[in-house]
């Protein structure tokens, strides 16, 4: 049994003009200790699926399966729910400035997630137990700086007060939701690597979503992509990176600047990402995609194959259709 | 924190000696008969005219009136009141009791009910709670503060006069406590009515805009029940701009509460300074408006002195 499995999570926010429907059916699994990447554009539906799972979206209409150890997490009281959050899964966000409460400590945050959790933890034992935390993360003077406001950290240390955070309870599963993006270049990679590395010690299992191929290439076992609130590929990290199937991941790959060949533009996958109130039929990516055919835009394609799956009606043997993935795979090869 | 409050003492007095010397030139400035003849009114015989102008020593330099004017005040000398030729001072030590006993009681009421609604109407935007607050709201802020307090006195002799309470003058609760309360309760809850509502639309902001925060997603992330979510990590955040209003209402208010104390008679600030104008009595008013700018002073330093405890952010330099 996988750690977590969800099936066919659709999720939906009522507007007024309409129900969004932000997740239209997402199926994948989480093995312990492995780490799922979840790539696509803004909107495609990779934050509001997984802030679903821990019952962060409220006044969503939520239907489908999500099974953690064998418990279902989809409409669990919400009693239930919040002692699984911050203990068995975490999360760690975008902007951990805003993330973290400016008005107080950074150790009184940390020690205030152990106490919900182990309210017969004592005070200073929950403080012992922060400033461990801010020591694993490589905070320099973890008992000083344990007191320190979060605007007196730096970006990246307020981020690896976050991991910190997620850790501190030794949880199962720990959601990242684009966790570097609003770092500066040289803190992304000593940040990854602190993910990595602590993952890799907890035995954690991970789940990071990001926009960005480039940040999940060494670290994920398993690629899922999003397009239009659907899953339409899932592999193994190298058969996304070298054998895409699905279009719009070979899309997505050519519009990565690459540091080695600055030959040329980039190119942009054309077109947008379709409106979530009244998605188009058929394929949702059928609008934008250069290999459309009369079927696409008739019918839906389910995740087809096995191990290395694509929602997509082109031949499953068609593996890296665009040209540019050719030239990089040749490239990479040699 | 010393430097601050250094500087912004130092500040404080520069804006009231502004509002000393404008009040001053206001009054003083001019040829002397026509001071004299303002201050006694149109009829008044010559002999009352030379009179003024000799106790008050119009004839003198302007500059030379000015400068006694400010040693006078550097000392605390306000001046007699022409009316009841009771020095200044001893008219406002007896005034400012009842000001401030409505305005601390008052304060009390109106920010338990003011914050309490706003969070009940935040928890819930567009529910039912929500709505009838919002009712409540517009009521309180609609209607006029005498109607309220001619309302309630109507009530308090006509339907309810077992409760005793009535309209009259401030009584010390350390003389006659009943009395004081019997005085008190009502003038504290017509101007609380006002302010409460104020302060439900002002909470109810904040609170909606902190509720929205990214840390508040943390906080449930982690795990947090909803009530600490609420007071802990949203209420604490979404209380400085309250805290600000509050300083700013407590140092108005306590400049004189004119409507709700002539209403009900109290014989605060608001009422002395409402009948100094009326009849005239110049260093009444004098004495009043310096008081009352002293007072919005204060309570802006107040403010800012609490801020620097409430957001750590905030360093006072």
């Amino acid at each position: 049994m996988a750690l977590l499995e969800v099936t066919d999570l659709k999720v939906s926010f009522p507007t007024p003009d309409g129900p969004v429907q932000a997740v239209r059916g997402m199926t994948f699994q989480v093995e312990r200790g492995r780490t799922l990447g979840i790539v696509g554009e803004s909107g495609s539906g990779k934050s509001v699926s997984t802030q679903t799972l821990m019952g962060l979206t409220r006044g969503a209409e939520v239907s489908g399966s999500a099974l953690l150890e064998g418990r279902e997490l989809i409409g669990m009281p919400e009693g239930e729910l919040r002692r699984l959050r911050g203990a068995q899964i975490s999360m760690i966000f975008q902007d951990p400035l805003s993330s973290l409460h400016p008005l107080y400590t950074v150790g009184w945050q940390i020690i205030e997630l152990i106490r919900i959790h182990e309210p017969a933890t004592t005070k200073a034992q929950a403080r012992k137990l922060a400033i461990e935390q801010l020591a694993m993360v490589g905070i320099p003077q973890p008992e000083q700086r344990v007191d320190d406001y979060p605007h007196q950290f730096s970006g990246g240390m307020r981020q690896r007060a976050m991991i910190a955070m997620a850790l501190a309870l030794n949880p199962k599963l720990i959601i990242a939701d684009e966790p570097t993006t609003a770092l500066d270049a040289t803190v992304q990679a000593q940040i990854l690597d602190l993910m990595a590395r602590s993952r890799r010690e907890f035995d954690t299992a991970l789940i990071m979503i990001t926009h960005d191929l480039g940040v999940i290439a060494d670290m994920a076992d398993e690629v899922l992509v999003m397009y239009a609130g659907k899953p339409v590929e899932r592999a193994g990290r190298r058969d996304v990176y070298y054998r895409p199937h699905h279009p719009y991941t070979v899309g997505l790959l050519e519009s990565v600047p690459s540091a080695t060949g600055a030959k040329g533009r980039l190119k942009p996958v054309p077109g947008q990402p379709p409106s979530l109130l009244n998605p188009p039929g058929g394929c949702p990516f059928h609008p934008r995609c250069p290999y459309v055919m009369a079927r696409c835009r008739v019918d839906v394609p389910p995740l087809m194959g096995d191990g290395h799956q694509s929602a997509c009606w082109l031949p499953l043997d068609l593996e890296g259709v665009g040209p540019e993935v050719a030239r990089r795979r040749t490239e990479a090869s040699s | 924190m010393t430097r601050f409050l250094l500087r912004r003492i130092l500040f404080g007095v520069l804006v009231l000696w502004l509002v000393a010397t404008t009040v001053f030139l206001l009054f003083f400035a001019g040829p002397a008969d026509s001071v004299a003849r303002r201050l006694a009114g149109p009829r008044a015989p010559i002999e009352v005219i030379n009179q003024i102008k000799d106790t008050l020593g119009l004839n003198r330099p302007l500059w030379e009136q000015y400068v006694s004017f400010l040693g006078n005040l550097l000392h605390g000398d306000l001046g007699i009141s022409f009316i009841s030729q009771t020095p200044v001072t001893t008219l406002i030590v007896q005034s400012l009791p009842g000001t401030l006993w409505l305005v601390a009681g008052s304060a009390v009421l109106w920010m338990t009910a003011g914050i309490t609604g706003g969070v009940i109407s935040a928890t819930r935007p567009r529910g039912l709670r929500d709505r009838v607050t919002t009712v409540l709201v517009l009521a309180g802020i609609s209607v006029p503060t005498f109607i309220l307090g001619m309302l309630m006195i109507y009530l308090a002799l006509s339907v309810f006069p077992w409760f005793g309470l009535g309209p009259g003058p401030y009584i010390s609760p350390l003389v006659d406590f009943r009395g004081f309360l019997q005085v008190m309760i009502m003038p504290w809850v017509c101007l609380a009515v006002v302010q409460a509502a104020v302060y439900v639309r002002l909470t109810r902001g904040s609170m909606l805009d902190t509720l929205g925060e990214d840390y508040i997603r943390t906080a449930r992330a982690k795990g947090a029940p909803e009530h600490r979510i609420i007071y802990r990590h949203g209420l604490r955040a979404a209380l400085t701009p309250v805290i600000t209003q509050f300083g700013v209402d407590i140092g108005t208010l306590l400049g004189g509460v004119v409507v709700t104390e002539s209403v009900f008679g109290l014989q605060g600030l608001g009422q002395l300074m409402i009948r100094s104008v009326r009849d005239g009595d110049l260093p009444v008013i004098i004495g009043a408006a310096i008081l009352a700018a002293a007072f919005i002073v204060i309570a802006n330093i107040l403010v800012d002195v609490a801020y620097s405890f409430l957001d750590p952010r905030v360093r006072l330099a």
